[in-house]
């Protein structure tokens, strides 16, 4: 009967490996969820407010507007980080040592400082030097530069995964260098790159938020506004928190299974 | 095969691997290089493959000079099969794929011919059954058989082996070095860097015994190994054969 009872909640460190049942999962599960709930209902409990959903609702339009953007600042700012990220990765394996300072130096600034300080820097500090004043430009592309240092080195860390002695192969059956990246370096380094990569854009999402900051109509941007329009913080970053889940819990999920499936191939 | 060596230099750093090295052999099928351990042996093989470039000297294969120049350097590995000890294979492609990977993107043979080639070569080498199995779920014999038939798949005009044994276990080995004395006997030259001293002695119409970088002692194995003239060569022997 206890040892039963044990079953349902305890997984002996020695049988990690063992398939948890799903009845069990799902209870566990269910139990977690009501400890956050219950210290949510707790909390709020404790708080004197007077909740006015009827009033934010009546911006809904603003949500989706914002929502949408932030979606495509995110979609369009992983394309380019990615491109940004292969390009400063090669730069730093490149036999021009003056590519390998560069992608360095971008790569230490870009990570050594705050995203909030680049975003002003960019548009009130260069942009305005080149009398360029589209925001969603300026932010979509210091957004690329700063994810694209972390992209850089992930994607580093998996070209520096593949062996000196299947390089040595690779030479010794007379591919090119180029031919060795495309053949033997990429197809391996995508298994270890993507999941960190995967991590990465989750972050990346969120890190749009600061955006709001040069006033670019982005999902945080919008509930900011209806926050002040209508007096109401918490029915405000409570969509938006949801809004971001949304976005990101897919790609969390998504890195879960690669994971997984990388685990496998080794 | 024709293989004269001038005055071949090379050093790593502060280390002197190969010092003034002549080596002129008029005609030979199979040239076996033994010694010890850092002796050179390893070195000048993958000078010879054009893996590593010479701080001096010269070669001439077939009285033919390699140039040591990065473009050069390409087309004349890609006219050499080379085996090394271990990890030949890329892991991430079938036995199959790793024979046609270079048969298509570097020898330009269409798809269905390079497939066709791969697989009359694995069935020789009895791995059919293998072919589409990653390297990972081969045994170490198998991986190294695959090496070898990527490295004949090119039609190479030499073959370079080095230490092509050394990571396998005493069954394996065999299996292996079947192979390699069946390639013999086709009259394939080849160069083989070795320890195992009773292979060279088979297979080997010359051999020559690289210590501290310089070649001790170079004939037929029935000399070098039989009745050995330099002091480094009966030393070296007298160890080897001590176990």
């Amino acid at each position: 009967m206890l040892r039963t009872l044990r079953g349902w909640f305890w997984l002996s460190p020695d049988d990690q490996n063992r398939v948890v049942p799903w009845p069990v999962l799902i209870l566990n599960w269910a139990l977690a969820f009501l400890l956050v709930a219950l210290l949510c209902v707790f909390s709020f409990s404790q708080l004197t407010y007077t909740w006015n959903w009827g009033t934010v609702a009546k911006y809904e339009n603003f949500f989706w507007r914002g929502w949408w953007t932030t979606l495509l600042i995110s979609v369009l700012a992983l394309l380019l980080s990615t491109a940004i990220g292969l390009i400063a990765a090669l730069a730093r394996r490149s036999g021009v040592l003056v590519f390998r300072a560069l992608s360095r130096l971008y790569v230490e600034v870009i990570r050594g400082t705050p995203l909030l300080v680049q975003i002003s820097f960019a548009f009130y500090v260069v942009a305005d030097a080149f009398r360029f004043e589209n925001r969603f430009i300026v932010g979509l592309l210091t957004l690329s530069l700063f994810s694209g240092a972390f992209i850089s080195e992930i994607i580093r860390s998996g070209i520096e995964s593949i062996g000196a002695s299947q390089l040595e192969s690779a030479r010794a059956v007379g591919l090119t260098r180029l031919q060795t990246y495309r053949y033997v370096i990429f197809p391996q380094a995508i298994r270890m790159i993507l999941p960190p990569l995967a991590g990465m854009f989750a972050s990346l999402i969120k890190d749009s938020s600061l955006l709001s900051v040069i006033s670019i109509g982005e999902f945080t941007w919008n509930a900011q506004q209806v926050a002040a329009l209508t007096y109401s913080n918490f029915e405000c970053y409570i969509p938006l928190a949801i809004g971001y889940l949304v976005l990101t819990l897919p790609i969390t999920l998504w890195t879960q299974w690669l994971e997984k499936r990388t685990k496998y191939e080794t | 095969m024709k293989l004269d060596v001038r005055r071949l230099s090379k050093s790593f750093g502060r280390q002197l691997v190969l010092r003034d090295i002549i080596l002129e052999l008029e005609r030979v099928h199979t040239l076996a290089l033994i010694g010890p351990s850092g002796g050179g042996k390893s070195t000048l093989l993958r000078i010879i493959a054009g893996l590593e470039i010479p701080d001096a000297g010269k070669i001439f294969l077939n009285d033919q000079e390699i140039i040591y120049r990065e473009s050069e350097l390409l087309a004349h590995r890609r006219t050499v099969g080379t085996v090394f000890q271990a990890f030949n294979l890329f892991p991430h492609l079938t036995a199959l794929e790793n024979i046609t990977l270079p048969l298509e993107k570097v020898h330009q043979h269409p798809r269905a011919q390079a497939r066709q080639i791969a697989e009359e070569i694995l069935e020789r080498f009895r791995l059919q059954e293998h072919c589409q199995k990653s390297p990972a779920q081969l045994s170490g014999g198998q991986r190294q058989r695959v090496a070898i038939a990527r490295a004949i798949s090119i039609k190479p005009k030499l073959l370079l082996f080095d230490e092509p044994t050394s990571a396998l276990d005493p069954e394996m080995t065999a299996e292996v070095l079947d192979v390699i004395e069946e390639l013999r006997e086709e009259g394939r030259d080849f160069v083989l860097v070795t320890h195992q001293m009773g292979f060279a002695h088979r297979v080997a119409d010359q051999i020559a015994l690289l210590s501290a970088g310089d070649i001790a002692e170079v004939g037929p194995p029935g000399q070098v190994l039989d009745q050995p003239k330099s002091e480094i060569t009966k030393q070296f022997l007298a160890k080897v054969m001590k176990y």
